[in-house]
Formats: structure tokens, C-alpha cells, sequence
């Protein structure tokens, strides 16, 4: 059951665009969403939602006004500001439960506190294993990996997994690396592409991962298309395709299609299949 | 005045704006703070002069062995699995760690004191007149609104304060877009776009921060994204043209406002817009 996880750094790469025709041309996989703060696979994958969980983030305090002596202990202790005039302001609140802890009255209690929701569905293509954080929530990494556990049981170890990972390289991040066999990263030749690209796949290293790249707009620019090229070359990482700028992506995408199924025989499709062609031979080796 | 720049999806177009808009209103008197902490790109369009690097640190438990019993009260109560009793010895994960400081507390033994650990540095110097200040988070490290906050406490309050925010809608940008005057959302006209303006607008109105909307990679058609803007009373304050020479100046590092004619001025009027819009409410 390999995992592959694509990733970027950078957003706005394409991640999501190219995941989505890697779900095609995998024919059947396991698709999994983890960018939970803003999902955008199900627009081009269309999924039919079969199962529905809640996701409980941790706990939020409350204060019971009640048996509230108003010491101030809880607001001393509390190292996230989240404790004003014995009023708990649940946004700041990390659930840490120091306040519960150190109260002298008893007087807080912790509540299961649902920050999100994750759905398996049916597509086209696969299972597809998705979810949605809650606006303004924490605990992104931890529905990262809620979400995993359930591709990973979808996926009954037989059949390929492929995440669209989350931009950045913090804790969602970190948290879809968990496991993962491969990690592509979609790169864009520009300065800041450059140098997000360099971060992430510093991360990947760090977690002993394999890395590729593909290059995304390569025709953007020149120089930065051949600084990612030798950056790859020194750190012995796999350039598995190009792909030039292409507005069919927005076409595609403005049609709710993956672009491999919106146009199969343009150059920009070909290409696709050729990187997944070349991806397969690395991923083979984890099966 | 402190403005925000933000955006649901990544790549439509923060750094862009962040920048330029920086540049352009120079004889203001402008700080930038870039708070997008894990991919901070401010600094390859607007190179230091002179920077001066503090270290970000985050506190976590030392334990002093000898004074420990090896209980495992802290461990029982950490929420994080940061600490564990292995063979009566406390092991600490620190990676897992949220810097709460409880076990410090709970220890009946005194045996825990206040250590650090490095969770990321912050860069600070001037570029080309304006006023900049970086947060970089180290690889691995998951505490980025913890460093955001950081970077945020260097605002001047004498300035125009722009504040690049990392993309989405979680706690690191929540972190960002707190307590600013205004935010502007960068956003272009695509599905995808439209669907993570949508999720940063319901952020942005449950953090009480009034709206201004950027149009990245507009085309002239009146998008799903104006007619969106429009129902929703968010007023759109720039539209920036889908044109392949602005991904070009871009993709080298470049400014639109310095090399592009117009720019300038679209990111002053920018400013005067929101500039107005504050006076009036």
C-alpha cells in the first residue's frame, strides 16, 4: 500500500490541478484531500459523500460562573491568552487544560470541542477520503492524520494512496508526511517557487522520504526553470516532468474536470502522462 | 494603521501585493511584516540592507532528574503525549510540545523548570526605504502562530503597517489577520479561488476585520468572483489583469509597481480607498 503525498511549499502551484489527473490516470486509487483548510479536490473530482464523522480538534474550557471564586489563578496560568475576566475565549483556547488543573474551586470544565468534519466518498476515480476544518480552527495536523487513518483502512493495504497535501511546511504538513512512502513536489520556476521548494524538501529529507519533483509553468522562467533543475541534480532528487503554463488548466477547471479528461490529447496531457509514467517506476518499489 | 493581507487559497498572489504595495507607498513611511512564517518570500523582492537576526524561542519543560521521582503526573496530564515515563525516567518530545508550561506547575517535586527550544528566528532591516521585518519557522517545527505573534509585537504603530499572512483559514492565519485594521483578500477568478475567498471571508468576519478584495489574474469578463463581491457588499479594490508579463516580472524577483507602468499608483489608490473607507465607519 504506498502512500504518495503531493506537496509544494508554495501555493498556487498546482498541486491540486496535477493530483487530480494523477487520480485519473492511477485508475483506481485511494484520493485523499489533505489540504483541510482549503480543500479544493473535491471541485474537480465531483465526489458522491457516502460516510460523515465530526471531528473532535481537543477540548475547550469553559468556566463555570457558578463556582467561580474569581482568584485569577486560571488567567495567571494560562500561556494563551485565552482567560479574560473569568471568561474562557475559546478562539485562544488550545485545550491544554492547565486552567482545569490549577483551579482551586473547581470550577472549569473541558469540553470535547468538534472543530471540523471528514467524509469517505465515491468518484469516479476512486475512493476519495476528504475533510473540511472549521473556519478559524486549530488542530489542522490532527485531522490530517484522522483522515489518513480512514484512506489507510479504505485502502485495505492493497491499493495505492495519493494525497494532495496541504501548502507550507508546518504542522498539517509534517503531519501528511506521517507515513508516506513518496512525496512529489510541484515546483514553479520563480524566485519564491525556488525557494518554498527548497524548504519542503528539506522537511522530506528530514523524514527520510523519497522526493521527486515535477516542474509547473516551466516556460515561466528560464533561469529559475534551470536553477530547480541543478538543485535537483546536486541533491540526487528525480525531475520526473515539466509541464508548461497552459490556461486549459483554468478551462478545465472551470468545467469541474481534471485537465487529463478535458483535453487527452493536448501536449500539456501528454506530458501528465509521461510524469505519471516515470512516477510509477519510483513508486513501484513500495508495493 | 495596520493592514493585512491574506488569502484562503496559496498562490493568488499575498507577496505580490505585500510587496508592491509596500514599495509604492515608500514616502509614507511603510513597515512590512511578513508573517507567512513557514514559505516567507517578502525578502526576495525586497532585499535586506544591514538585517539583524533575533531567535524565536518557545518554552518546554527541563527536567532535573535527580529531583524526580519518576510519578508520571506530567505525563498523565499532558494533553500533547509530550511527555512519557519510560523505565521511571520522564522522556520529553519536544517537537509535540505546545509550551503550555502546565507540568511546570503540576510536578510536586519542583523537578521541572522552564527550558527553551528554538522554534524559528525573526529577520529585521530596511529595504529600499521600507521598514522590513521576517519571520522564518524552522523546518519541523509546528508552532508557527506562536512565531507570528512574535513577528506581529515588532509592528510600529507609527507606520503604515502591511502584514503578509500565510494562506488559509487555521490558526496561523487567524494569527495574522487578529487584531488588524483591515484586511485585504487576495483572491483570482477560478473555482478554486472563489471557493477559498468564500472560507476567508467567513474568517475575516468572525475576527470583526473589515474586508477590501484584490482580484489577482482577472480577466474581463464579469467573474463569478465579481458577482460574488458584489452580493456580499465586499468591495473589490483592485483588479490585477491576467497578463503573462506580470508572472514574468514576478517569477524573477521583480516589482510590477517599479517596472510596469500604472502599478504605482493602483496600489496609492488602494491605500486612499481603505484610507476612506476607515474614516467613514
Amino acid at each position: 500500500m504506498p502512500e504518495l503525498v503531493v506537496l509544494s511549499g508554495k501555493g498556487g502551484t498546482g498541486k491540486t490541478s496535477i493530483a487530480a489527473c494523477f487520480a485519473v490516470l492511477a485508475r483506481q486509487s485511494i484520493i485523499v484531500d489533505c489540504d483541510v483548510d482549503a480543500a479544493n479536490l473535491h471541485l474537480v473530482l465531483n465526489p458522491q459523500i457516502k460516510e460523515k464523522y465530526s471531528f473532535v480538534g481537543g477540548l475547550k474550557a469553559v468556566i463555570k460562573d457558578n463556582d467561580c471564586i474569581q482568584c485569577g489563578q486560571c488567567e495567571q496560568n494560562c500561556r494563551f491568552d485565552a482567560i479574560k475576566d473569568f471568561q474562557v475565549n475559546s478562539m485562544q483556547c488550545e485545550g491544554c487544560a492547565v486552567c482545569y488543573y490549577t483551579c482551586p474551586a473547581a470550577a472549569i470544565e473541558l469540553n470535547d470541542h468538534i472543530s471540523g468534519e471528514y467524509y469517505v466518498s465515491d468518484s469516479c476515480y476512486g475512493t476519495m477520503v476528504h475533510g473540511k476544518l472549521g473556519i478559524a480552527e486549530g488542530n489542522s495536523g490532527k485531522l490530517v492524520a484522522e483522515i489518513k487513518k480512514k484512506a489507510r483502512i479504505a485502502a485495505g493495504g492493497q491499493d495505492l494512496i495519493i494525497i494532495d497535501g496541504p501548502p507550507g511546511i508546518g504542522c498539517p504538513v509534517v503531519s501528511s508526511l506521517v507515513g508516506a512512502d513518496v512525496a512529489l513536489v510541484v515546483a514553479e520556476p520563480t524566485v519564491s517557487g525556488v525557494h518554498d521548494l527548497i524548504r519542503v524538501l528539506e522537511l522530506i529529507s528530514k523524514n527520510n522520504i523519497e522526493a521527486a519533483v515535477c516542474i509547473n509553468k516551466a516556460d515561466l522562467s528560464a533561469e529559475q526553470a534551470s536553477v530547480i533543475r541543478e538543485l535537483c541534480r546536486q541533491k540526487q532528487i528525480a525531475v520526473i516532468g515539466e509541464v508548461k503554463f497552459d490556461q486549459a488548466f483554468v478551462e478545465a477547471l472551470n468545467l469541474n474536470l481534471p485537465l487529463v479528461k478535458y483535453d487527452s490529447d493536448s501536449v500539456t496531457t501528454k506530458n501528465i502522462e509521461q510524469m505519471w509514467a516515470n512516477l510509477l517506476n519510483i513508486i513501484k518499489k513500495y508495493y | 494603521m495596520r493592514i493585512v493581507i491574506a488569502s484562503g487559497k496559496g498562490g493568488t498572489g499575498k507577496t505580490l501585493v505585500a510587496t508592491n504595495m509596500a514599495f509604492s507607498l515608500v514616502s509614507k513611511g511603510i513597515q512590512l511584516l511578513d508573517c507567512d512564517v513557514e514559505e516567507p518570500n517578502d525578502h526576495l523582492f525586497l532585499p535586506f540592507e544591514n538585517p539583524l537576526t533575533e531567535h524565536v524561542t518557545a518554552l518546554v519543560p527541563e527536567i532535573i532528574n535527580v529531583k524526580c521521582s519518576g510519578c508520571g503526573l506530567c505525563a498523565s496530564r499532558c494533553m500533547y503525549n509530550a511527555l512519557s515515563v519510560i523505565k521511571g525516567k520522564v522522556m520529553l518530545f519536544s517537537d509535540l510540545c505546545h509550551s503550555c508550561g502546565g507540568c511546570i506547575i503540576y510536578c510536586p517535586f519542583q523537578a521541572i523548570e522552564q527550558g527553551e527550544k528554538a522554534i524559528g528566528r525573526i529577520i529585521m532591516g530596511s529595504s529600499q526605504g521600507i521598514d522590513l521585518v521576517a519571520g522564518i519557522l524552522n523546518i519541523k517545527s509546528v508552532q508557527a502562530p506562536e512565531l507570528i505573534k512574535e513577528v506581529l509585537q515588532k509592528a510600529n504603530v507609527k507606520k503604515t503597517v502591511l502584514v503578509d499572512a500565510p494562506p488559509g483559514t487555521s490558526c496561523s492565519a487567524v494569527a495574522a489577520v487578529s487584531g488588524a485594521d483591515f484586511c485585504l483578500l487576495v483572491t483570482e477568478p477560478t473555482p478554486y479561488g472563489l471557493h477559498d475567498l468564500k472560507l476567508a471571508v467567513e474568517m475575516t468576519q468572525k475576527l470583526g476585520v473589515p474586508i477590501g478584495v484584490i482580484i489577482n489574474k482577472s480577466d474581463s469578463n464579469l467573474s463569478r468572483t465579481e458577482q460574488y463581491c458584489l452580493q456580499h457588499n465586499l468591495p473589490i479594490l483592485l483588479q490585477i489583469p491576467y497578463d503573462l508579463k506580470i508572472a514574468k516580472v514576478y517569477a524573477e524577483g521583480g516589482l510590477i509597481s517599479r517596472e510596469l507602468p500604472g502599478y504605482q499608483q493602483s496600489f496609492r489608490d488602494v491605500l486612499g480607498d481603505i484610507e476612506r473607507m476607515s474614516d467613514n465607519a
